[in-house]
């Protein structure tokens, strides 16, 4: 594993260490319930941005499974 | 102000499932469906797609789910082939072995025979276990006529810190089916020999994905996922070229086929941040960096703000930012005499930079429907003048530009 993957993995540890007593009450979740603030909120628009970059750059990937490969790498 | 029966009657109708603490609507709503169209065209008469999708989740109670996804994938134009630019005509046999196209002096040598159709289907099935844990069941096929991908996936999710840290745990694996036409060429023999086999390749991916999605506050959250993928198997693209130049005139005098390692393992690191603003306008910024045994580093940097305007219609305007480094085995071109084991020439696997302008237009037209158009811009630039050109190839542009532009809209409705 790299110098840089592991320097980041690191700082990650780090801010989520740090973070472990950040969080809400449940009924203070009323912006994090809202469609528009959900990590996969534009899945279509994610899924296609994800096979367009797959088909043009060497990397993909990140943010979960795209799922349903191309032969178009 | 005089209110009509119907109004009234609405009202008391929300007043009292606001009671009840339900919403009249989403009880009723079985059904949420996502359909879309994008529209890709890269200039210069390069690759240019169209593609419909539609995506249907049935709600089946107590926040379990089923997703079935279909897309249809039409692309046509031409592919630059990874052989280099010559001050003289040159000709290229067709992957199909019968026939050949022709390059004009000083033009970047496109594949012409690009053409496809691509199905894809997807299902997804989400499912409680208890309080603070979810599963997630996972299935793809996709096929073309030269390609055939199948993969399966799982995905555990647990709930710690009253909900407001979820740990996840993936696994996918995809087996893919290559059936090149023409069939799978000997790599690095002479386009001019057609020395190809019979049959079909194979690759296997497995990708695992560990995660963590953390509450800051009210209004913003974070995640960090950290990804390993193995690939095992065939990894060549049956269609790319790397020439070979004679060592004074830079011209070429041959064309080989590529060849790439038969494995690749990749690990990535991504994070991502949201938060709203007290006027709803909200931020999104994410990063991945994505190292490979290639050789191939990356960064991807990607941010948009979504301004809420009035009426339920929002803008957003996006900007991502690629960069990658080369994998070790790609070359602009070969000497003669040069015997390396993986060789490719392939624009992708070049050291680049990539930028997404755009922006996102659209309306949520109530809580049943929703539209939006996606229009952007996307430039990819490399070094087209690398100091190892000689020759002829001094004078030539050995990784011109890619632009192309992205139009998109999205139709949302619930029933």
């Amino acid at each position: 594993m790299n110098l840089k993957l592991h320097w980041l993995l690191l700082s990650t540890l780090l801010i989520a260490s740090g973070c472990s007593s950040l969080g809400v009450k449940p009924w203070e979740r009323e912006i994090l319930a809202r469609e528009d603030m959900l990590m996969d909120a534009d899945a279509l628009d994610l899924a296609f941005d994800e096979h367009i970059y797959f088909s043009k750059e060497a990397s993909s990937g990140g943010q979960g499974f795209s799922g349903g490969g191309c032969g178009c790498n | 102000m005089q209110l009509s029966n119907k109004k009234i009657a609405g009202m008391l109708s929300a007043a009292t499932c606001s009671l009840l603490g339900t919403s009249a609507q989403a009880e009723d709503d079985n059904w949420d469906v996502d359909t879309a169209v994008l529209y890709y065209d890269e200039s210069d008469g390069r690759v240019s797609a169209f593609e419909p999708v539609i995506s249907a989740t049935r709600d089946l109670g107590d926040d379990e789910s089923l997703t079935f996804k279909l897309v249809l994938d039409s692309l046509t134009g031409s592919s630059a082939s990874g052989a280099v630019p010559s001050t003289q005509v040159q000709v290229f046999t067709r992957p199909s072995g019968d026939g050949s196209y022709r390059v004009e002096p000083n033009e970047t040598p496109l594949d012409p025979s690009f053409k496809d159709t691509r199905l894809s289907f997807s299902m997804n099935w989400e499912k409680p276990v208890d309080r603070n844990n979810r599963r997630n069941l996972g299935f793809n096929f996709s096929h073309e006529y030269d390609f055939t991908s199948v993969s399966a996936n799982a995905m555990w999710q647990h709930d710690t810190n009253q909900r407001n840290t979820t740990w996840s745990y993936g696994l996918n694996i995809e087996v893919d089916d290559i059936d090149p036409v023409g069939g799978p060429p000997e790599a690095l023999t002479s386009m001019a020999d057609q020395n190809k086999a019979s049959g079909t390749e194979d690759r296997t991916i497995v990708d695992l994905l560990f995660g963590v999605t953390q509450v800051i506050d009210r209004s913003s959250l974070f995640q960090v996922n950290l990804s390993l993928s193995e690939a095992d198997g065939y990894m060549t693209d049956p269609y790319k070229l790397v020439s070979v130049v004679d060592n004074t005139t830079g011209q070429p005098i041959d064309h080989l086929f590529e060849g790439r390692p038969d494995s690749r393992s990749r690990q990535s690191i991504y994070g991502k941040y949201k938060k709203m603003f007290a006027n709803k306008n909200i931020f999104t910024a994410s990063y991945r960096y994505m190292t490979d045994d290639w050789g191939i580093d990356s960064d991807t940097f990607d941010f948009n703000y979504r301004f809420a305007l009035s009426n339920g219609y929002y803008i957003q305007p996006r900007f991502r930012w690629y960069q990658q480094t080369e994998a070790d085995f790609y070359n602009y071109f070969l000497l003669p005499g040069e015997t390396p084991s993986d060789a490719s020439a392939d624009y992708r696997l070049g050291e680049m930079e990539a930028t997404t302008i755009g922006f996102k237009f659209g309306k949520d037209i109530d809580e049943q429907q929703a539209w939006s158009l996606r229009l952007e811009l996307y430039e990819q630039t490399g070094e087209g003048s690398p100091s190892e050109a000689f020759g002829q190839l001094a004078q030539q542009d050995l990784y011109p530009d890619v632009e192309a532009t992205i139009v998109q809209f999205n139709y949302s409705f619930r029933f």
